[in-house]
């Protein structure tokens, strides 16, 4: 293995990690202010995709438009399924919210067979992304730097909007306590809104990244990259931004690195990463970054 | 300032408030004394919407606010400090002063309160950049009350602030709910440490099992019999 093939992998590792980390943020978002883990997340990540391809064939969108078009969407998904699927539920024991959540998946997943059809989709590859760059004898698709800046423009985004803004200071004061949030005058349903609006719109972007890397779409696509950032999540320790983002980082690395390295093992990738979940867990109970 | 009239409150089958019927004048200290169960916290909980009062109207300046959501009772200028200061611990003190300001819109206000907060609890001005939780008790109490007094409230509710702290700190406490309400705040006040609250209450009221069944001014009170033995330690 060359130094410069590794470099490559490097790149596509840490693209792949944004990917993941994106999507583990979402979980962790919802987790840290609601305590629900949202098992529809994966498919709303799916949706996305459909949004996009629909955007292009049915509304003839332009490609980037449709990108645009199929954040705002997903965002308006994810409010829907919390007002829909969640809200109702925000009193009852956590197992009734975990349950429905379960539910929303299999609802979104079918919904999507029955309407979308089952069978596989191209995703639309924009013709300026895919171009090849050489860096010194570096070869590096386009579309991996853009997922590595966009990536990094967004979580700039989110720390901006967490640690800086009113309504972050509320999601922030709700993830430790809601009765007392309401005592203070925080609107706490607009809060959650939020809350489901943001982690479902990193969904999309890192959606619309993932579809541009692995080109297929069908209605059940949510469903390993949904359980692989939702292990993100926990080895980094849920509720923890920085920790998703950490736990993405090395999913994305051992997905990438395992296929390069090993190919002979490629096939256990999952194992693997489910692995690394057993011993994070087993030395540290909250995760890397999580809170006890 | 606040009416509370024939308040009837139910857990399930539990009747914790069985009518009840107070008033709080304006620029008043008025106290609820009583023992653990008797309902003190449950009507605090019914003035702030955080539990639906089964019958009876509470009104504030003469206004209904019977079951109306608790943010739009903050936004009626009541603040509620609640049992066991609750205060943010993954925040720092200033992003707790800055939540209770949530429904604030003036910015300088809001600053000048932060200086006047820093004043009756300097010790909260060293700490400003701390998490909440690294403080100890009695900081944190004092959080709490200056997270409360951030919202600019006209009716401040304390509930128990006295719970769990040391009695000379509790001292200090009492001097500082004094201090707020010399500067012309009216102050509900709710403790099972009856003697410091009759002493500074213009008015007080014994409940007991979801009723009151005593009431009159603070130096009344204390005089009273019946209230040294069950409340005074005879």
């Amino acid at each position: 293995m060359s130094w410069t093939l590794f470099l490559q992998h490097l790149a596509n590792g840490i693209a792949l990690g944004f990917v993941f980390g994106l999507v583990a943020i979402g979980y962790t978002l919802v987790y840290g202010v609601v305590k629900l883990v949202n098992f529809a997340h994966g498919d709303i990540f799916m949706m996305a995709c459909f949004f996009v391809y629909y955007g292009i064939t049915l509304f003839s969108f332009p490609w980037w438009l449709s990108f645009v078009f199929a954040v705002f969407l997903t965002a308006l998904l994810g409010i829907s399924i919390e007002k829909v699927a969640y809200k109702p539920l925000r009193d009852a024991p956590r197992i009734s919210s975990l349950c429905s959540a379960i539910g929303m998946s299999f609802l979104l997943e079918n919904f999507a067979t029955v309407v979308f059809g089952g069978r596989q989709k191209a995703f639309y590859q924009p013709q300026v992304l895919n171009k090849t760059l050489n860096i010194g004898e570096i070869r590096i698709q386009l579309v991996t730097i853009v997922t590595i800046v966009v990536s990094i423009a967004a979580l700039l985004f989110l720390n901006y909007l967490v640690y800086k803004t009113k309504m972050g200071l509320a999601m922030r004061a709700l993830s430790h306590d809601f009765d007392t949030a309401r005592l203070m005058g925080i609107n706490v349903d607009r809060t959650i809104t939020f809350t489901f609006a943001v982690g479902s719109s990193l969904a999309a972007i890192s959606a619309i990244f993932w579809a541009l890397r692995y080109p297929q779409i069908w209605p059940f696509m949510g469903v390993f990259p949904g359980w692989r950032a939702f292990t993100a999540a926990i080895i980094g320790g849920v509720g923890s931004i920085k920790g998703a983002m950490t736990g993405g980082f090395l999913i994305g690395m051992i997905s990438i690195m395992l296929v390069a390295f090993l190919p002979d093992l490629a096939g256990y990738r999952d194992a693997f990463i489910f692995m690394m979940l057993v011993f994070v867990l087993l030395f540290r109970p909250t995760g890397l970054f999580g809170e006890a | 300032m606040l009416e509370v009239k024939d308040l009837q409150v139910n857990y399930g089958a539990i009747r914790a408030l069985k009518g009840i019927s107070f008033k709080v004048e304006r620029g008043s200290i008025v106290t609820l004394i009583g023992s653990n169960g008797a309902g003190k916290t449950t009507t605090l909980k019914a003035i702030c919407g955080l539990v639906k009062a089964k019958a009876g109207r509470i009104f504030l300046n003469g206004e209904e606010i019977t079951n109306k959501s608790t943010n739009e009772i903050v936004s009626r200028k009541v603040t509620m400090v609640p049992e066991g200061r609750r205060i943010f611990p993954n925040l720092t003190v200033q992003e707790n002063l800055l939540v209770g300001a949530f429904q604030r819109k003036d910015k300088d206000g809001i600053k000048q309160d932060m200086e006047w907060v820093f004043e009756l609890f300097p010790r909260l001005k060293e700490r400003i950049n701390q998490k909440g939780g690294t403080l100890s008790g009695g900081e944190q109490q004092m959080l709490a009350i200056a997270r409360a007094l951030m919202s600019k409230p006209d009716l401040l509710m304390l509930d128990e602030p006295s719970l769990g702290l040391a009695p000379i700190i509790v001292e200090e406490l009492f001097q500082v709910i004094g201090q707020i309400h010399q500067e012309g705040k009216t102050i509900l006040l709710i403790e099972q440490n009856a003697y410091a609250a009759l002493n500074i209450a213009d008015y007080g009221y014994v409940l007991e099992t979801g009723q009151i069944v005593l009431h009159g001014t603070g130096k009344e009170l204390l005089d009273n019999e019946k209230v040294r033995q069950a409340y005074l330690g005879g």
